[in-house]
């Protein structure tokens, strides 16, 4: 089975030389970023081989499912989109009503294996968007951006209902990159963000109490250092106690010791710099800004204004996972549930990563095929 | 124009500008991204460069955590060394919660009582003690197994998970009953003792000194706590040793006290109420200190039954009082040797100045008479006589010309109507008749009848056993206090030299002119050998004894009829006896107090005997240079 799986994948990587489909910086990038993922979690886990393991056959499914993406000329995703789309609302609409999950209703059961429909909109949505800027008059203008404000809202408002606030602020991020990146007048932006600011005190309003707890937690964690304020507390100290060359791989004590909470998931990034320190970190970051970066590249190489905002949008929403995580761990955020891209565990997140990355290398690889 | 769905159908769009457009917004969004990151990297760089340092302290704190480990406490000996309070090992049974099957405690618990016998006491501490602890922390449920009961449990022991036998120390007393008064006893810390002590050097510690030399010199006693640093995790389940510091074990304790002569004047009391004391009056050691009925103090240290518990406080005869420190009697004729050797400092009397005694005693200009022990009274007598034959009338006189400030004010110099500062806690200050007493206690004038009754030991007078006791120690040391005190030496550590207590400096001498000691002291030597109240005590004694009866009445005569001692009822008086011994060269001073008897010379005389005779197997060994026969 394992030969077999190898046996593959060597084959996937010969044609990969030999054709350019994929993009192999971007590739190169992702794998290191697994890799550094998979032993982190080795770690965090404390040496939880079976873990590890599953992570990497997540890793290994979300690969596949990749390359496969990157099969399908954009072309075709463009005409799908729409149906997507529409596919991805319903089956929101089908967990709000169906859905099972601890805490949140978020998952969907499917017989074999659960599945988690507001990941899927991650992709869909900027697809759609991007679908629905690339016929109209860019710049956007008002009109245009109320229609794009009900695309974007109405999956977000059902994701943020389950209640998924992390993963709805993800999705409202790549449409609001495909808009921005669509050329939205800085003015307009400018008067957005200043109603958004006006409209803050509304979403308190309509706000969990779990969440509004997280950001009292976050505006003075230390208020209530057993409760609430303790992950944020223990998160502070696992980095802080890194240093600068970090405590070496195994021998963050904070994690091991099960001082950090959810230490394999959402806050994996503190064990991470706990044993690797600031240069660890330093580098990590580097290795996404440049995965960001090439995103954008591979964007701006687009032949048309479909695939350039789609690309770019889920390049640029690829950094808000490391922001707000990052955010969230070292207390420059509050705790909002988005995991570290391909390093926190979890299957259904690196899947749908994956996929996305799947497009852009879709995009980089039909950019010269792709007809005037 | 446009429709939603649908390709617009004026799609005139110019796709260089649009893409130029867009390699702007592009490169626009990756320095927005990249300053964001930096934000983000500067954060990391802000918490783990400048903040390194707190932090790491704190995921040390988070990691480590101490555990105290708790010392052995000292041994308590007398004197010649003989073990008073030891520590003994024994075997308890302990439950570790998370590893009881299926962590059903109380199925477990019904189970194990057919196996051993649980009291209820038993369970309610285990679970009260379960609320505070972790799981995987082991909790001790029975104390004190018997081998018995060990063999039953170690046959049944694969069907009990997570409990076993585990050794550990106790306190034990040897001697029980015999000392539990002086030693006292230790007991399980309570919430009470808890807010009191110093929380990080008792936090291994589960018993503490209650009573006695125990509680007294609890400081000395209980040695300095050991730790462990272990690391831990979230729940404070330790994970591996990191360093241990062993604790300083409590320091042992030599009592002045001689074992023998404890035992011997238990054994003469033969079970009557009371209390005695013998001092060395050259140096206050106490070299016994007994209180009859008494109780085993062993019951208290691991928790007494609340049933045990309720019968020895509500015992009529009060067995759990420290009758030698806290009790209170009627001093009555004791006082007497005092009071006239107050006379002669005081300038009142010579020697050999006379008073006739003629059964009774007026108060000039009234009517009330008080009465001598003899009907038709003893006739002239002069100070010798006065004490030897313990004739009321010299008394009351002498106590009127005092006049009560004088009175008192004399005999708070042996220590009447105060602490005496013993080294035990919870010595009463009895009651020395005075003016400023009377006033605060019941805010009345001292009347000359209460100041002539006050002359003979009666009326509001009480004394403790103790006061007594150093009364006619620092009588027998010719007018020199020094501080009863119990503990003589102080020992760290078996093998090291017992470091002696250092005394108080000599107080200085009570009396003014130090002849007139000698006729009191002829007195008291006459109650023994002069065909006194107490003649034929010293009988084979090689030693001269000097002593002095007292025979107080219990009960205030409502009647006016005066009853001869011999035909009174064996209930109605308190009796007591003081001596010391030689009566030149005082080496021991013995007090003993009877809640009941028929006379001082009758029942409480023979008792001090008794424990002269003991004291003098080994006086050679206390006096270096030995004695002269």
């Amino acid at each position: 089975m394992t030969r077999n799986l190898l046996l593959r994948l060597q084959l996937w990587a010969l044609r990969a030389l030999r054709r350019p489909y994929y993009d192999l910086p971007l590739l190169g990038a992702l794998l290191l970023l697994a890799a550094c993922g998979l032993v982190t979690l080795y770690s965090a886990s404390d040496l939880d081989r079976h873990l590890v393991l599953n992570q990497a056959a997540r890793f290994l499914l979300g690969g596949v499912l990749m390359l496969a993406i990157a099969r399908i000329p954009p072309q075709v995703l463009r005409n799908w989109t729409p149906f997507l789309y529409a596919a991805s609302l319903l089956l929101l609409l089908a967990v709000a009503v169906l859905g099972q999950g601890r805490g949140a209703n978020r998952w969907l059961n499917l017989g074999i294996m659960r599945f988690q429909p507001s990941e899927l909109v991650k992709l869909t949505l900027p697809m759609m968007v991007a679908w629905y800027l690339h016929a109209r008059d860019l710049p956007p203008r008002w009109g245009t951006l109320a229609a794009v404000a009900v695309l974007i809202g109405a999956p977000a408002l059902l994701i943020a209902k389950q209640p998924d606030l992390g993963t709805a602020l993800l999705v409202v991020a790549s449409g609001v990159f495909a808009v921005f990146l669509a050329g939205l007048a800085w003015w307009r932006i400018g008067l957005i963000v200043g109603a958004a600011a006006g409209g803050a005190p509304l979403a308190w309003h309509f706000m969990h109490e779990y969440q509004r707890n997280r950001l009292r937690m976050f505006l003075d964690p230390e208020s209530d250092p057993l409760g609430n304020g303790w992950h944020i507390i223990q998160s502070e100290i696992a980095v802080g106690s890194g240093g600068i060359l970090g405590k070496g791989w195994h021998h963050g004590t904070q994690s091991r010791l099960e001082f950090l909470p959810e230490h394999t998931t959402d806050f994996v990034f503190a064990v991470f710099s706990e044993e690797w320190g600031l240069l660890g970190v330093a580098a990590l970051l580097l290795l996404y800004l440049f995965i960001v970066g090439r995103g954008l590249m591979i964007a701006a190489n687009a032949r048309d204004t479909y695939s350039r905002l789609l690309a770019g949008a889920i390049s640029m929403a690829f950094f808000v996972y490391v922001m707000v995580n990052g955010g969230m761990i070292t207390g420059l955020l509050p705790v909002v549930g988005v995991p570290l891209p391909l390093i926190s565990y979890g299957g259904t997140s690196a899947v749908s990563l994956l996929a996305g990355f799947g497009v852009l290398m879709s995009i980089h690889a039909h950019r010269r095929l792709l007809p005037r | 124009m446009k429709t939603f769905f649908g390709k617009s159908s004026l799609q005139i769009k110019d796709a260089h500008s649009e893409a130029a457009r867009f390699r702007l917004r592009a490169i626009a969004g990756f320095l927005l991204i990249a300053a964001l990151l930096t934000t983000l990297g500067a954060r990391f760089a802000w918490l783990q460069i400048n903040r390194h340092q707190e932090f790491s302290a704190r995921s040390d704190q988070n990691r480590i955590s101490v555990r105290r480990v708790a010392p052995t406490r000292g041994l308590i000996f007398d004197r010649n060394g003989v073990l008073l309070a030891d520590n003994t090992a024994a075997f308890r049974l302990e439950v570790v919660p998370e590893q009881v099957k299926e962590r059903d405690l109380k199925h477990m618990l019904d189970e194990l009582a057919g196996v051993i016998a649980l009291s209820d006491d038993d369970i309610e501490h285990f679970n009260a003690l379960r609320r505070s602890k972790h799981a995987f922390e082991s909790i001790p449920l029975r104390f004190k197994l018997s081998e018995d009961e060990i063999a039953r449990f170690s046959i049944e022991r694969w069907r009990f998970p997570g409990v076993d036998v585990v050794p550990y120390l106790t306190r034990s007393y040897p001697r029980g009953e015999e000392f539990a008064h002086l030693i006292g006893y230790v007991g399980r810390i309570d919430e009470a003792d808890a807010e009191k002590l110093d929380a990080a050097r008792y936090a291994g510690t589960t018993h503490i000194g209650k009573t006695g030399i125990e509680r007294s010199y609890e400081d000395v006693l209980h040695g300095e706590p050991g730790y462990v640093l272990e690391e831990v995790n979230v729940d404070k389940r330790p994970l591996q040793e990191i360093k241990r510091v062993p604790p300083t074990p409590g320091k042992n304790l030599y009592l002045s006290v001689d074992a023998r002569m404890q035992r011997a004047a238990i054994d003469a009391f033969e079970g009557r109420a009371g209390a005695a004391v013998a001092l060395d009056p050259r140096n206050g050691e106490v070299l016994a200190m007994v209180c009859v009925p008494s109780f085993d103090p062993n019951l208290f240290v691991n928790g007494i039954g609340k049933v045990d518990y309720s019968t020895l406080l509500n015992a009529p005869d009060r067995p759990l009082l420290n009758r030698a420190i806290a009790g209170g009697y009627t001093p009555g004729s004791t006082v007497k040797p005092y009071v006239a050797l107050g006379g002669l400092e005081l300038g009142l009397r010579r020697p050999s100045d006379t008073v006739l005694s003629t059964g009774e005693f007026f108060i000039p200009g009234q009517a009330r008479g008080y009465r001598d022990d003899k009907r038709g009274g003893h006739g002239r007598v002069d100070l010798v006589q006065a004490i030897s034959q313990s004739v009321n009338t010299y008394f009351y006189s002498l106590a009127l010309d005092m006049g009560i400030d004088r009175f008192s004010g004399w005999m708070s110099k042996f220590g009447f109507g105060k602490p005496t500062g013993i080294d035990l806690i919870g010595e009463s200050s009895g009651v020395l008749p005075s003016r400023e007493w009377k006033r605060g206690r019941m805010n009345q004038a001292f009347y000359p009848g209460e100041t002539v009754i006050a002359g003979i030991g009666q009326g509001y007078w009480v004394i403790t056993p103790i006061q007594l006791a150093q009364a006619v120690s620092i009588l027998a040391a010719r007018g020199v206090r020094h501080k009863p005190h119990l503990v003589r030496a102080i020992q760290d550590g078996l093998n090291a030299p017992a470091t002696p207590v250092a005394l108080p400096a000599p107080e200085p001498n009570i009396m003014r002119n130090i002849d007139n000691w000698t006729p009191v002291q002829q007195g008291m030597i006459a109650v023994v050998n002069g065909g006194g109240t107490a003649s034929g005590l010293g009988k084979d004694f090689p030693y001269v004894i000097a002593g002095k009866t007292g025979t107080a009445e219990r009960f205030s005569r409502t009647d006016e009829e005066w009853t001869s001692i011999s035909t009174a009822p064996i209930e109605r008086h308190e009796v007591l006896f003081e001596a010391f011994a030689p009566a030149d060269d005082a080496r021991v001073a013995v007090i003993v107090a009877l809640e009941a008897g028929r006379s001082g010379a009758h029942d409480a005389a023979p008792i001090v005997r008794k424990v002269l005779d003991t004291w003098l197997k080994d006086d050679d060994v206390r006096t270096a240079g030995g004695p002269s026969p």
